[in-house]
C-alpha cells in the first residue's frame, strides 16, 4: 500500500530560503567581501583562432595596485568536465581557440584596477584559419589548423553512428516515409548572477574556495587536479547560485585563477565576470542541424526512425560527447519505436564553448520530432492528439534502445491539455492568422551513470538530531532556485514527522557535507529525496522503538501491520487499524528517551541508481531511474503583414510522479516554458567572425512580462515505483515540448512551416510570400552536409513487450509502515 | 579609502547619503556607480547586479520613491535624496507584505532578480494601490527574471496589494490566478 495521506508532501508551503532571498539576506557569490581581498580579471583573446606568440605583461606588472598576474605557464594542467575530453587549460598557453578564450589573469586591489592592467598586456597573434560553421569542420581541414588534435579527424570531436532493431526491414514495410531536415539555434542560459568566485589560500595551505557553482564536486575534483594540491585540503562551498540553468555546471577558469592568484598572492581573491565575459564563457545550447527520416503505417504506426544530428560545439569538449548522444537517446522513450538509427557528430568551431542548458541536448531533437510528427498527422489526416495517443510507449517497458521506461503519464497528459484548450475542436478551425498546436517530450529523473566512472553512491543524507528537537539535514546538493533545499527540509519533516521550519539544512560544501553530484540532470529531487527518506528512516526507527517501550505496544504487531506508529506535526502517534488509540508522544521526549538509549541521534542515507543501460557504447547516456513527461497547447496569433507571431495562451501537463510542493513544481513549470518562449522566438547566438554579435542583454532579446502569455499548468501524478513519494523531474522537462508546440500552432494558423529556431518575422513573412507564389511554404535548412558516417554498431532491440524481471520484482515503497 | 593607481588622479569626495532612514558619510571616488557604493563601500549587498549596463533591472533601488538602475546613477547625483533598498523594505522584524508574498507564493526561485523586482514591485503600489494584472505587466517590464516565467511574481504582487488595500477590487478579470496546480 503507498501511503497517501502525508502531512508535509504534497502541501505548497513557502521555500525555505524564500524569506531570505527577498530580505537580500541571502548571500550569493559576489556579495562576499574578504579582509585584504584583491580583486580578479581574465584577459579573453581578441582572435576566434591563432597561435600565441608572446604576452608582455610587463606595464600591467608595473602599475600600482597590481599584485599578481599569471599566464597559462602558471597552471599547465588540462582539465574538462567529461574524462573524455579534458581539452581546456585555465589560461591557453600557446593557442586561443575563440574570442574570449582566457588568456592571463591579473589581481589587483580594486575592480578597476585590474581591468585597466588587464588593457595594458599586450598579446602578440599568428591568426590560423578560422572554422565557424559546421560544414567547414567535417573535412578538408589542414592538420596545422585543426581546433585540437584529438577527435577522429578535421574538426569532428565526436561521432556516432548506432543502429537498433533492423531499419531496413522497418522501412520497407512502411507505407509512407517522411523526410525533413530541421534547425535548433544557440543561446545562452542568461542566469541574472554573473558567474563569480572568492579563493582564499590560508596560511594552513589550506584552499577555501566559494562559487556560484551547480557542481561543488566536481569543481572540487577539478581544482585538486589543476592546483596539484591535494583535494583533502581543498574546501568548495557553493554559494546561493542565482539562476544556472546549466551555465554553472562546469569548471570554469575563472575558479582556478581566483584560487591560483590567492595562492601566489596569499590574500583573498574574487572574480566576477561582466555579462560580455558570461556570454564568451557560454556552455550553452548546442546549434544542431538534423535531418528526420521516419518510416509509417497507414494507421500512423512507426516503422522506422533515421535521426542525424550535426551539433556545432564551439571550441571546447565541455560535456558535448554527452550532449551529442543525448541528441539521439530520448526519442524512443515516447513513442513506440521498433528499428532505430542515431547518427550524430559533434564539431568543433572557433566560437564559445557549447555545453549543457535546460533539457541539455534534448529539446533540439525533440522540436524535429514533434514538428515531423505533425507532418505525418496532416498528411495522414488524423489529428495530432489522437495520432499521438496512437504511438505512445506503454508504462513499464523498454524502448528499442535499451532505455527502461517506468511510470509513464503521456496519455494523461495529452488528455489535459487537449480538453483544457478544446485542441479537438479548435485544430485546423481558427481563423486565418490564428493558429493551435500540440507537442509532447521526455525528460531524465537524473542520469543513470555519474559523469566519471565509479561505483559510489551518488548522494548522500547526513542527518543530526539535536537534544532540542531540531534535525540537521547535510548534502552537497545546491539549491540554484529549483527549489532543492524545501525537497530535501520537507522530505525529511514529512518521515519524521516534524515542521521542515524545524529542518536545519548545510548544503554545498565538499568538507562538511556528504557527496551529491550537483545540480544538472534534474536528479535532485529523485536521487537526493531518496537518500533522505533513506536517512531519515533510520532514525525514525530509533525514535519508535524507543517509544514503544515508554508506551508499552508489542512490537510484534507493529511488524504485522495491525498496529502503527505515525510521526506528524510534532507528535508520534499510535494507531490500531487506521485509528488513533490516544496514545502519543511528542517527538521532542522521543528524542531523549532515544538519545539515552542509543546514543547521539545519527544517520545516513544514500541513493545509487541501479544499473541501467543496453550492452552498447554511449549507453550511459540516456537510462534514468525515471522519465518525467510532458504534454503542451499553444495558441498563437500572427499578424499577416508584419509577420510578427504572438503566443496567447499555453497549456501544459507534466507527469511530476508526485508533486512535493506543487507551488514550487508550477514555477519550474511556468519558467519551463518562460525559457522556451525566449529561445523559439528571440533569443539567437549571432555571430560575425567568431565576435558575437550581441554579448549584452540589451541586444540579446529575452521575454519581459509583458510577452508572457496566460499558462494553465497541470500536475500529473504518476507516483513512480522508485521515485521518492513517487517524484519524478520537473525543472527541465516542461521546456521540451513548448518550442515544436508553438511550431505546430505557427503551422495551423499559416499553412507554412517553419522548421528553424527562432521563428522571427523575417521568416514568417519569407514563408508566406512563398505561398503567395505557389512554391513549398516553408522556411528551413535545405541542405545536408555529405558526411562519411562510421561503421555502424548494430544492436540487438529488446522488445517493449517483454517486460524484464527487475520490473516485476520491483515493489512500490510502502513507508506506511513503521 | 583603499589604494588605487587608476583612481588616484580621480577625485575623492565626501559624500553624504540617505538610505533606508539611516545616514550614511563616506569618501568615495566620484566616479563610483550608487550600485558599487552600496555593495562595496556600505556592504548593502542586498542590492544585486546583473549587467551594470542598465538592460536588466535587477540593480533597481528608490529614489525618493522611484525606481532607478542604481549602476547607472553616479552617488552626486543623490545627495540629499532618500534612497530606499531591499535592506530597508522591512518595518522592524515585520517584512513588507511584498516580501512576505514574494516569499509565500513561489516569486523568488534563484532569488537574484528578487530585491530589484521587490523594490519595483514596492513603487508601483505606492502610485497605484490597485493595479490590474496589465498595469503590473507593464511596470515591471524592465525587471528581467529568467526563473520563474513572471506569472508567480504578477501572483504575488497581486497578493501583497490585496493584503495592502483589502478593499481592493480583484484585477481585470484575467485567469491567471486560476490555475489547477494551485493549491487553494
Amino acid at each position: 500500500m503507498n501511503r497517501t495521506n502525508y502531512s508535509v508532501v504534497g502541501r505548497s508551503l513557502p521555500r525555505v530560503d524564500g524569506i531570505r532571498k527577498a530580505t537580500g539576506q541571502a548571500i550569493y557569490a559576489d556579495d562576499l567581501t574578504l579582509p585584504r581581498m584583491l580583486y580578479g580579471k581574465l584577459l579573453g583573446s581578441r582572435r576566434p583562432h591563432a597561435r600565441i606568440i608572446s604576452i608582455d605583461t610587463s606595464k600591467a606588472k608595473a602599475m600600482p595596485g597590481v599584485e599578481a598576474i599569471i599566464t597559462g605557464r602558471d597552471l599547465p594542467v588540462k582539465y574538462g568536465i567529461l574524462p573524455v575530453s579534458e581539452d581546456e587549460y585555465p589560461l591557453e598557453i600557446d593557442r586561443v581557440r575563440f574570442v574570449g578564450d582566457p588568456i592571463v589573469a591579473v589581481a589587483a586591489v580594486d575592480e578597476m584596477t585590474a581591468e585597466e592592467a588587464v588593457r595594458l598586456i599586450e598579446v602578440e597573434y599568428e591568426d590560423l584559419p578560422t572554422s565557424f560553421e559546421i560544414e567547414e569542420g567535417l573535412a578538408g581541414v589542414e592538420e596545422t589548423s585543426r581546433i585540437h588534435d584529438y577527435g577522429p579527424h578535421d574538426n569532428v570531436h565526436k561521432q556516432i553512428n548506432l543502429e537498433f532493431g533492423d531499419l531496413d526491414s522497418g522501412f520497407e514495410a512502411a507505407d509512407q516515409v517522411f523526410d525533413n531536415m530541421y534547425f535548433y539555434s544557440g543561446n545562452n542560459h542568461l542566469a541574472l548572477e554573473q558567474h563569480s568566485a572568492v579563493a582564499q589560500y590560508g596560511a594552513d595551505s589550506r584552499l577555501t574556495l566559494w562559487s556560484s557553482t551547480q557542481t561543488p564536486h566536481y569543481v572540487h575534483k577539478a581544482l585538486a587536479s589543476v592546483l596539484k594540491i591535494p583535494a583533502s585540503r581543498i574546501r568548495v562551498i557553493a554559494t546561493p547560485v542565482g539562476g544556472g540553468f546549466g551555465g554553472k555546471s562546469d569548471p570554469f577558469p575563472h575558479e582556478f585563477c581566483a584560487a591560483k592568484l590567492s595562492m601566489v598572492t596569499g590574500r583573498p581573491v574574487k572574480i566576477t565576470l561582466t555579462r560580455e565575459e558570461v556570454f564568451y564563457a557560454h556552455r550553452g545550447r548546442h546549434p544542431v542541424l538534423m535531418n528526420v527520416k521516419l518510416g509509417v503505417k497507414n494507421d500512423g504506426s512507426i516503422t522506422a526512425l533515421d535521426f542525424q544530428s550535426f551539433v556545432d560545439g564551439g571550441a571546447y569538449g565541455s560535456y558535448g560527447v554527452a550532449s551529442t548522444y543525448y541528441t539521439g537517446a530520448l526519442q524512443t522513450v515516447t513513442y513506440k519505436i521498433p528499428a532505430y538509427r542515431f547518427r550524430g557528430v559533434r564539431i568543433f568551431t572557433n566560437k564559445p564553448p557549447c555545453g549543457p542548458k535546460r533539457g541539455h541536448g534534448t529539446p533540439q531533437p525533440r522540436y524535429a520530432l514533434e514538428i515531423h510528427l505533425d507532418r505525418v498527422a496532416d498528411a495522414l489526416g488524423i489529428d495530432p492528439a489522437t495520432y499521438r495517443k496512437s504511438i505512445l510507449v506503454d508504462e513499464y517497458s523498454m524502448t528499442v534502445n535499451h532505455m527502461r521506461v517506468t511510470s509513464c503519464g503521456l496519455d494523461e497528459c495529452i488528455d489535459k491539455v487537449s480538453e483544457g484548450s478544446n485542441f479537438n475542436s479548435l485544430h485546423g478551425a481558427l481563423p486565418p492568422g490564428k493558429g493551435i498546436g500540440l507537442a509532447v517530450g521526455s525528460y531524465l529523473s537524473g542520469a543513470g551513470l555519474p559523469i566519471y566512472w565509479n561505483k559510489l553512491p551518488h548522494t548522500s543524507v547526513d542527518l543530526k538530531i539535536d537534544r532540542g528537537g531540531g534535525v540537521t539535514a547535510k548534502c552537497m546538493q545546491i539549491d540554484i532556485g529549483q527549489g532543492s533545499d524545501s525537497v530535501l527540509a520537507m522530505t525529511v519533516a514529512e518521515i519524521l514527522g516534524i515542521d521542515p521550519a524545524d529542518v536545519n539544512l548545510v548544503c554545498a560544501d565538499t568538507d562538511t557535507t556528504p557527496i551529491d553530484l550537483g545540480a544538472y540532470s534534474s536528479r535532485v529531487t529523485f536521487m537526493m529525496g531518496n537518500a533522505a527518506i533513506e536517512a531519515a528512516e533510520k532514525l525514525r526507527k530509533k525514535l519508535f522503538a524507543a517509544v514503544v517501550e515508554e508506551l508499552q505496544i508489542s512490537e510484534g504487531a507493529l511488524l504485522n501491520g495491525t498496529e502503527r506508529l505515525h510521526g506528524a506535526n510534532g507528535q508520534i502517534v499510535h494507531e490500531v487499524n487506521g485509528v488513533p488509540t490516544g496514545k502519543s508522544f511528542s517527538f521532542l521526549r522521543a528524542v531523549e528517551l532515544a538519545e539515552a538509549k542509543f546514543g547521539q541521534l545519527s544517520s545516513t542515507g544514500s541513493f545509487t541508481p541501479q544499473k541501467l543501460g543496453g550492452p552498447y557504447k554511449g549507453s550511459g547516456v540516456g537510462p534514468t531511474p525515471a522519465y518525467s513527461y510532458s504534454a503542451a497547447v499553444a495558441i498563437v496569433s500572427v499578424d499577416l503583414e508584419t509577420g510578427i507571431v504572438t503566443p496567447e495562451k499555453v497549456w501544459i501537463a507534466h507527469d511530476i510522479g508526485r508533486a512535493i510542493n506543487p507551488t514550487l513544481a508550477r514555477g519550474q513549470i511556468e519558467g519551463s516554458v518562460y525559457m522556451a518562449l525566449g529561445e523559439i522566438f528571440m533569443e539567437e547566438q549571432a555571430f560575425r567572425k567568431g565576435q558575437l554579435q550581441f554579448p549584452s542583454m540589451l541586444d540579446y532579446k529575452t521575454p519581459t512580462f509583458l510577452e508572457m502569455p496566460l499558462v494553465e499548468s497541470y500536475l500529473i501524478e504518476t507516483n513512480d515505483a522508485e521515485g521518492p513519494f513517487g517524484a519524478k523531474e520537473v525543472g527541465q522537462g516542461p521546456l521540451l515540448p513548448i518550442p515544436p508546440a508553438i511550431a505546430n500552432a505557427v503551422y495551423d494558423a499559416i499553412g507554412a512551416r517553419i522548421d528553424e529556431l527562432p521563428i522571427t518575422p523575417e521568416k514568417v513573412l519569407a514563408a508566406l510570400a512563398l505561398q503567395e507564389k505557389g512554391e513549398l511554404p516553408r522556411v528551413g535548412p535545405n541542405t545536408l552536409p555529405d558526411y562519411q558516417w562510421p561503421v555502424p554498431i548494430k544492436i540487438d532491440p529488446v522488445w517493449y513487450d517483454q517486460p524484464p524481471e527487475q520490473w516485476v520484482e520491483t515493489q512500490r515503497r510502502d513507508d506506511s509502515k513503521c | 579609502m583603499k589604494h588605487s593607481a587608476s583612481q588616484a588622479t580621480l577625485t575623492a569626495e565626501r559624500l553624504h547619503f540617505r538610505i533606508n532612514g539611516e545616514s550614511y558619510e563616506i569618501v568615495a571616488p566620484v566616479n563610483k556607480t550608487l550600485l558599487e557604493i552600496l555593495r562595496e563601500d556600505l556592504r548593502l549587498a542586498g542590492t544585486k547586479h546583473g549587467c551594470e549596463l542598465g538592460e536588466c533591472g535587477t540593480c533597481t533601488v528608490l529614489i525618493d520613491g522611484e525606481p532607478v538602475l542604481s549602476c547607472l546613477v553616479l552617488p552626486i547625483e543623490v545627495q540629499g535624496h532618500e534612497i530606499l533598498t531591499v535592506e530597508g523594505l522591512a518595518e522592524g522584524d515585520r517584512p513588507h507584505e511584498l516580501q512576505i508574498a514574494f516569499a509565500e507564493l513561489g516569486a523568488a526561485q534563484c532569488g537574484y532578480c528578487t530585491p530589484g523586482m521587490l523594490m519595483s514591485s514596492k513603487a508601483l503600489l505606492d502610485s497605484n494601490s490597485q493595479p490590474n494584472t496589465e498595469e503590473i505587466k507593464e511596470y515591471l517590464a524592465g525587471n528581467l527574471c529568467r526563473c520563474t516565467g513572471y506569472l508567480q511574481i504578477l501572483e504575488a504582487v497581486d497578493a501583497a496589494a490585496k493584503k495592502l488595500h483589502p478593499n481592493r477590487q480583484s484585477g481585470n478579470g484575467v485567469d491567471i490566478w486560476k490555475s489547477s496546480a494551485r493549491e487553494t
